[in-house]
């Protein structure tokens, strides 16, 4: 076991990756020479070579475009969108083509292949390199979606998304990219789609989260330390969704508070709601709340600490709740 | 950076400069008369079966045949074809059932096919984005030391769209071994090409991406055919791209759903319809004295006779299982995925 940061462990995966499989190639902005500008394909061109970790044009569409090809011709494309709101134009792809085309040749072609970028706000940063895209990807049938809070599970989600047969998007927090080294498994190592993470037990309330708020919500769990018992589930992975974990947690301590930074209105925290309400509403000893970003634009950095859900506003809505 | 010369603007042209094309002997052009008539069969009937209520809404490429046959003609095999909606029928010429295609214009799930059993891949709806998918399947290819080129078609209107533009520019800088075929009709739906661009010609845009532009009468089939095998030769030869521009201009609807009489210019439509296409190869074939009345009879026979077990075939088909409807969402499918509006 290396003690890594979330984005070493993700070059780890990579390393692995495309040492195990020859048909594993990376491409995107500046993955190639630069080695990414968070260093996550790091090492990959001089190790691998200049025709599996390509420097493409600055053109999302056509990464994402040329990669349903390059799947057509036996390759499992790993693409990288340089930041979360820059991944927009390839959306015209995502959802025209990636999660349509297996369907479309009635099951005869797979695209196994992987959209990945770093995501999130509160890294002081300009404009459009803050968003939390999540909901435009997990509501478009064809495509997986995972987002990991931890180094190990950056490396083992990125892992399982390069293996899998569908495309798969991996949103990764970059808040957290580089905040905190912890073990991560040597060699190969996958962490199954579709399995949430227990991150805390807990018997008073469930604090559901992924990607960066799930260290917030441990926070808010420390904080809460004496007056309630919080559970924090960390989704891990929102397409597939481990539906039973998160009921099976409702029922338990029957009060649920769901934290996403991405703004409220249609976003994932209330499929969620929605889901506990169609399946756990006798389970639950008051309303499903949402601690959630705000239906604006992501704000300029200066006053972004307000839009960002913070451990006070988690705090907020679960003595909101135990109050009820 | 590649010097590339800036397209010509000359129309290539065989038929009326009654030129040969070296390579062709008798065999290989009734072959490529063959598949003009196959497919202009198939379109002829398909605007019947459209009134007939036997098929959905069409969209017509009467007169486009040869582009379609000249540059399917020019490939070998194992080169990949990336039609958009006004090629639906272009499997035809690989071999594909007439049947396969009348089910996808009757929204059947039969309608879909394997790309890799023909080489074609499926039919692209919106416009041009499937550019960059048979530019990333030539380089793919190309990576791993695999001969094959791709040719993507679309229309005039196809080069406004950014698909388009980041197609070809990975085209040229991956130097990936495609042809970017563009069927300038004129119209897209009822805007003219006037209103997509202010280009003197579509085939100057080639030189912005560093690879050669040709520009071909698209109803002269040799011409066409001619272009094409030189850029797949070119592609092959490890000498990248190349952007064709037919000439044409469509002297049908866009589709069955569409009146052009608001629109387009009549008196150029009738004009086009009697320097059609197929009749020019039909008239140059007799110059050669490789086609007679019988040849010709027998020809569109056996073509009214494929469509004839085609459509048969095709009503033949049971209405789909409407379990189908979760069928190749995905490979893998998450649990939820059947999860509906019964709560």
């Amino acid at each position: 076991m290396a003690e890594l940061l979330m984005v070493e462990a993700i070059n780890d995966a990579f390393h692995v990756e495309l040492d195990r499989d020859d048909s594993v190639m990376v491409m995107g902005e500046d993955v190639g020479r630069a080695g990414g500008v968070f260093r996550a394909t790091a090492g990959l061109r001089e190790r691998f070579g200049d025709r599996r970790c390509v420097d493409t044009p600055l053109a999302e569409a056509g990464i994402l475009g040329t990669a349903v090809g390059l799947c057509m011709a036996g390759w499992r494309p790993v693409t990288e969108m340089q930041y979360d709101a820059f991944s927009y134009p390839c959306l015209d792809q995502l959802i025209t083509h990636v999660g349509r085309y297996h369907w479309r040749t009635g099951g005869g072609m797979e695209f196994p292949l992987v959209i990945r970028m770093p995501y999130g706000g509160g890294v002081r940063a300009p404009e459009l390199h803050d968003d939390s895209p999540e909901t435009y990807y997990v509501h478009t049938p064809g495509v997986k979606v995972a987002i990991p809070s931890t180094p190990a599970d950056a490396k083992g989600l990125l892992a399982a998304a390069i293996r899998d047969p569908d495309p798969v998007v991996i949103f990764e927090p970059k808040l957290i990219y580089r905040s905190e080294r912890c073990e991560v498994p040597d060699g190969d190592y996958v962490v199954p789609l579709g399995k949430a993470r227990l991150a805390r037990e807990g018997t008073d309330v469930t604090l559901v989260a992924y990607g960066a708020m799930v260290p917030l919500c441990e926070r808010a769990a420390d904080e809460l330390e004496g007056e309630a018992s919080v559970e924090v589930l960390d989704l891990r992975s929102l397409k597939p969704l481990d539906e039973a974990a998160l009921l099976a947690s409702a029922a338990k301590t029957g009060r649920v508070v769901i934290v996403q930074e991405a703004p409220r209105v249609n976003g994932f925290a209330g499929e969620l709601a929605a889901i506990l309400a169609e399946k756990a509403i006798l389970d639950l000893r008051g309303p499903v709340l949402r601690v959630t970003g705000y239906d604006v634009p992501y704000p300029y950095w200066k006053i972004e600490d307000t839009y960002m859900p913070s451990v006070e506003r988690v705090v907020g809505a679960v003595r909101k709740l135990l109050a009820f | 950076m590649a010097r590339v010369a800036p397209g010509e603007h000359e129309l290539r042209r065989v038929i009326d400069d009654d030129r040969e094309v070296d390579g062709l002997g008798e065999h290989e052009l009734l072959q490529l008369y063959r598949s003009m008539v196959l497919l202009r069969t198939y379109d002829e009937r398909s605007v019947v079966y459209h009134r007939q209520g036997r098929i959905g809404t069409y969209a017509i490429f009467w007169n486009h045949e040869a582009m379609q046959a000249g540059a399917v003609h020019a490939l070998e095999d194992e080169d990949w074809i990336f039609p958009s909606y006004r090629e639906s029928a272009i499997g035809l010429l690989r071999g594909m059932p007439a049947a396969t295609i009348l089910h996808w214009w009757r929204g059947h799930p039969a309608g879909w096919w394997n790309p890799a059993d023909y080489n074609v891949a499926s039919i692209c709806v919106p416009i041009a984005t499937h550019v960059p998918h048979a530019v990333g399947l030539a380089w793919g290819k190309k990576l791993k030391g695999e001969s094959a080129v791709s040719i993507a078609f679309f229309g005039d209107g196809a080069t406004s769209e950014g698909a388009f533009h980041e197609g070809a520019n990975f085209a040229g800088v991956m130097q990936a071994p495609a042809i970017l075929f563009c069927n300038n009709n004129h119209w897209a739906i009822s805007t003219p090409l006037s209103a997509q661009t202010h280009a003197a010609a579509l085939v100057d845009k080639a030189v912005g991406y560093g690879m050669p532009g040709v520009r071909v009468d698209g109803g002269d089939v040799l011409a066409v055919f001619e272009a094409t095998r030189e850029a797949a030769e070119r592609a092959r030869s490890g000498g990248g791209p190349t952007f064709i521009e037919a000439v044409s201009y469509r002297a049908a609807p866009h589709a069955t759903a569409d009146d052009p009489r608001a629109y387009i210019d009549l008196e150029r439509v009738e004009q086009e319809k009697r320097n059609e296409c197929l009749g020019r190869y039909e008239r140059y074939l007799r110059r050669l004295g490789l086609l007679g009345d019988e040849l010709e009879a027998e020809i569109k026979n056996d073509a009214a006779e494929a469509m004839r077990a085609g459509i048969a075939a095709a009503e033949a088909e049971p209405e789909p299982d409407a379990d189908l409807l979760f069928e190749h969402a995905y490979v893998d499918p998450p649990p939820g995925m059947r999860e509906g509006s019964d709560g």
